[in-house]
């Protein structure tokens, strides 16, 4: 492989390219969807391809192709040169695209057990089980169970003579019980919403979830919220726990960070930000409590990686310090507009995508405090817990977000449950209205598996580490 | 593209090779191309080829479905023998009754050949006259410009062939100028109906009304243009119009068919034929599409069905089947809804103070049996005052209910628009909602952006 990889990248240095990289990917799915005592779905899906990418008189072009062989590869790095021409014509300006070094290497997930290496059935019955436990209650009328197992080779040559290749493995699982009563549906999910939660790992992260020893309490929990009282609509004290900290941190910190989408190359689809690069260094984003960090070197976060899409090693980087934004999530291309180097952040959807700035695991630094001491030293407030729904403006300042269940906190004690609640706020005022961050014994890595941006569409996945926090002054009960 | 004989012949092999009860084969081909731009210059441009196979296998009431796009002898042979494989993993699916038999497909022209012409040299011009359009009158532009040819084939065991082609063009533009932007979006089979100079213009007349004013939420009297009132119509379509989610008891329409949900004034459909929206004559099943009322002058009449869903309750596919193995439903993907008696002028000429509003952005449900769903407005939110369209606002949140919203329908546009996302995240296979624009006495805006 190395060889003909090589050969292509000589051929566009022949052909003119001021820079160009080719990435080779094969990418294995699994899938079990288990759904009111049956299996729903059980898939195995495999993708394999190619995607050169070709710089020239100042302009990119790429393109690619599922048939993967030097005859193809040359068609291919024509058609990249042709579209590189074209878009030559009709750019603003050259685009500056600093030189990396080469650098030869081979990275791998560290994990313990091949979650391929399980057999579907041993899967199917973790699964049965559990979905069957949250089935036992009357009113939980869909009870669901997933597991997802993902392996991805990539190989990556570039004109500067780096040659990468990496194996990244990762997996993740989750059951959920959605109780239904006249008009009323009540969801509640463990460990996370939406399928679950998911990491860079073997299959020993679905092992240590014990899945099913939160289902009963999760159908309860369902059962309950159906006659809970409607979260009420005021301004209070709001804490959240680790897994809504982490959505808040993506939706809220981890893409308005994004350098490309600052200088407007997402306008017309996700949208801007409200940031833009003079404020780094300056602006007062949060709380001097918060600190954030992009790192896509932590363990099991998902993501993790060794290097990105056009060869830069992953990094740990600062983002916010003590409430104050002093970087970005920058590119090769992009990073000049800081007067920095890339912080290594571009990664691509498979070998038919083109890389992209996204995030890599913007995670939440732990605090001081413990749960129960930020509960006791709240008077009168909302605990809220796992993602519902989400929603943010075109430039990440106006958020809405509901979550599955909460509760009332009165005079330091956790009180009644409340059902669909709802908070909304304004980014920065939210940020800075942070006062209680919970410590590293509360904090873990949450996989986000399905992080939307670009055209053709590109599904990424992230991490965030995440431990309970509180926040001052948040209109909550925003429901219609 | 591969045309209909070598697709055909391609998966004749794997189902011949599968030893399953039952065996359903779809292929999927796509060439495509897509060129991004901001700030009135080209920043990406991509092509793609790709061909995909899902094969699912039915042994006994044990399902399993696997895809690759690896498409050479060997690997297909070991995609058989892995579908098989994990099949016989599985669990048996009681409530499976059969896949579906052939039925007649329709004869419906979807592949228009100007698409060929298309190159990336033609583009980049088209996009240099826009920018230069957009420079001359003092606005950015940004956006994409994205083409494909698209084949389909499916076939199982029982006899289903069903083998379309299908040519797609979709721009969707934004031109902005200060703080204001206006949006427009164009979606065709025939890629010779595109006038980027058109949908330049009337990008730029949204956005020249002059800077945003900030106005305080609550309940207004609403004109939303086609694609906010597309972007309702999929969140029912995906909360509700399907057999599934009745199945299920978390449709907004359990126990209330036959009764008036919404206003007289609205009647929603699904027709892959309709030749007003991108036609499709099959589904993912490979069985004809066909029309299904949702709402039927306001009210509740039918949902969708594929095999499985079907099966249950003992009827026959409606041809709303999605790629297996579709935990999710058989979803509509081609709504329409019906125009009315006025026009968008005259609809805002009845409006003595309210809000219009162009697109939404990042909806989301809030509340699934009553369809409340929250989201903000952008590129071209405006305040309406005295039957004037006055001056932009800034975006504003809605947190609504969308069936409540359908129920106060004080007018509906005769004109309709095609309304797409364009390609999607996953394989290419380009949809649009025909929709109107409404007017709706009293929708919640809950809050308005700080910027």
């Amino acid at each position: 492989m190395r060889r003909l990889l090589e050969n292509v990248m000589d051929s566009a240095k022949v052909r003119g390219a001021d820079y160009a990289d080719i990435r080779v990917v094969r990418r294995q799915t699994q899938e079990i969807e288990v759904k009111n005592g049956a299996v729903d779905a059980l898939t195995h899906d495999e993708e394999y391809g190619f995607g050169i990418r070709v710089l020239l008189r100042g302009a990119w072009g790429f393109a690619c192709s599922s048939r993967v062989h030097g005859k193809e590869m040359e068609a291919v790095l024509s058609r990249a040169l042709k579209i590189a021409k074209a878009s030559a014509k009709a750019q603003g300006g050259k685009i500056l695209f600093p030189p990396a070094p080469a650098i030869v290497d081979r990275y791998q997930t560290a994990f313990h057990s091949d979650p391929f290496q399980i057999s579907p059935e041993a899967k199917i019955s973790l699964l049965l089980a559990a979905e069957g436990k949250m089935r036992k209650l009357q009113k939980v009328k869909i009870s669901e169970a997933f597991m997802g197992a993902y392996k991805t080779d990539k190989t990556f040559a570039s004109t500067e003579g780096s040659y990468l290749e990496q194996e990244i493995v990762e997996c993740g699982a989750g059951i959920s019980a959605t109780a239904i009563e006249g008009e009323d549906v009540q969801v509640r999910s463990y460990p996370s919403s939406f399928r679950g939660n998911f990491a860079t790992c073997g299959y020993e992260w679905v092992e240590g979830m014990n899945l099913l020893d939160h289902a009963e309490r999760v159908a309860e929990e369902a059962v309950s919220l159906l006659s809970a009282k409607p979260c009420p609509s005021r301004v209070t004290t709001l804490i959240l726990d680790g897994s809504q900290v982490a959505l808040q941190v993506h939706e809220s910190v981890g893409h308005p960070i994004e350098l490309d989408r600052i200088l407007g190359t997402e306008a017309s689809y996700a949208g801007t930000s409200f940031l833009d690069p003079g404020m780094v260094g300056s602006f007062k984003y949060a709380s001097d409590l918060v600190n954030i960090t992009a790192d896509a070197t932590v363990p099991k976060g998902l993501g993790t990686f060794g290097y990105d899409d056009e060869g830069i090693p992953a990094q740990r980087a600062p983002i916010i310090v003590h409430g104050i934004l002093v970087n970005l999530l920058t590119s090769r291309e992009t990073a000049h507009h800081l007067g920095k180097i890339s912080n290594g952040t571009m990664r691509a959807d498979g070998w038919n995508r083109i890389p992209l700035i996204r995030m890599t695991n913007i995670n939440l630094e732990p605090g001081e405090w413990t749960l129960d001491r930020m509960i006791e030293e709240t008077r009168d407030g909302l605990y809220l817990s796992t993602n519902r729904s989400w929603s943010i403006d075109d430039k990440r300042v106006n958020f809405q977000f509901g979550t599955e269940i909460g509760w009332e906190i009165k005079n330091g004690k956790v009180g009644e449950m409340v059902k669909n609640p709802t908070y909304t706020g304004i980014t920065p005022q939210f940020w800075n209205s942070c006062d209680a961050i919970a410590d590293r014994n509360h904090w873990q890595m949450w996989g986000t598996p399905n992080c939307g941006k670009g055209e053709p569409g590109q599904v990424a996945h992230v991490g965030h580490g995440a431990s309970p926090a509180r926040f001052r002054n948040v209109q909550v009960g925003v429901m219609k | 593209m591969i045309g209909r004989e070598a697709a055909m012949s391609l998966l004749k092999k794997v189902i011949q090779r599968s030893s399953a009860d039952q065996t359903e084969a779809v292929l999927m081909t796509e060439d495509s191309s897509l060129t991004r731009f901001a700030h009135s210059a080209v920043h990406q441009h991509v092509a793609e080829k790709n061909a995909t196979l899902i094969l699912r296998v039915v042994v006994g009431k044990r399902i399993a479905v696997v895809t690759t796009n690896v498409l050479h002898a060997s690997s297909l042979k070991e995609l058989v023998e892995r579908a098989l494989l994990l099949a016989k993993t599985q669990q048996p699916r009681d409530d499976f009754i059969s896949l579906p038999g052939p039925r007649p497909i329709p004869e419906i022209q979807t592949f228009s050949e100007a698409v060929h012409r298309l190159t990336p040299a033609r583009k980049g011009d088209g996009l240099r006259g826009l920018f230069r359009q957009a420079k001359e009158k003092g606005f950015q532009a940004s956006g994409a410009f994205s083409h494909g040819k698209v084949e389909v084939l499916v076939m199982n065991s029982l006899g289903v062939e069903a083998y379309q082609s299908y040519s797609d063009l979709f721009v969707h533009l934004i031109a902005e100028k200060g703080m204001t932007s206006g949006y427009v979006s164009f979606v065709a089979r025939d890629a010779e109906r595109l006038d980027l100079e058109r949908l330049g213009n009337e990008a730029m007349e949204k956005a020249s009304k002059g800077e945003p004013i900030q106005i305080e939420p609550g309940e207004y009297v609403t004109i939303l243009e086609p694609y906010a009132v597309a972007e309702l119509l999929a969140f029912l379509g995906f909360l509700g119009f399907h057999a599934l989610a009745v199945q299920e008891e978390r449709s907004f329409l359990c126990n209330r068919f036959n009764q008036k949900m919404v206003d007289p004034k609205v009647t929603i459909y699904d027709h892959g034929l309709a030749p007003e929206g991108l036609q499709v004559p099959f589904d993912f099943e490979g069985i004809p599409k066909e029309k299904v009322t949702f709402f039927e002058k306001g009210i509740a009449t039918a949902v969708t069905y594929d095999s499985f869903t079907a099966g249950r309750e003992g009827k026959t596919s409606t041809g709303h089947g999605l790629l297996a193995p579709n935990t999710e439903g058989p979803i509509p993907i081609n709504l329409l809804m019906e125009g009315g008696e006025t026009s968008l002028p005259e609809m805002i000429k009845t409006v003595r103070r309210g809000i219009y509003v162009t697109r939404f952005h990042y909806t989301n449900v809030v509340e699934p049996m009553k369809a409340v769903i929250t989201g903000m407005t952008r590129d071209g939110t405006f305040l309406i005052e005295e039957g004037e369209i006055k001056r932009p606002i800034k975006n504003l949140r809605f947190t609504e209910s969308i069936l409540k919203a359908l129920s106060r329908v004080a007018a509906v546009s005769r004109e309709r628009r095609i309304c797409s996302e364009g390609p999607g995240y996953s394989r290419r296979f380009v949809t649009g909602t025909v929709a109107p624009a409404i007017k709706v006495d009293g929708f919640n805006f809950s809050g308005v952006s700080a910027l």
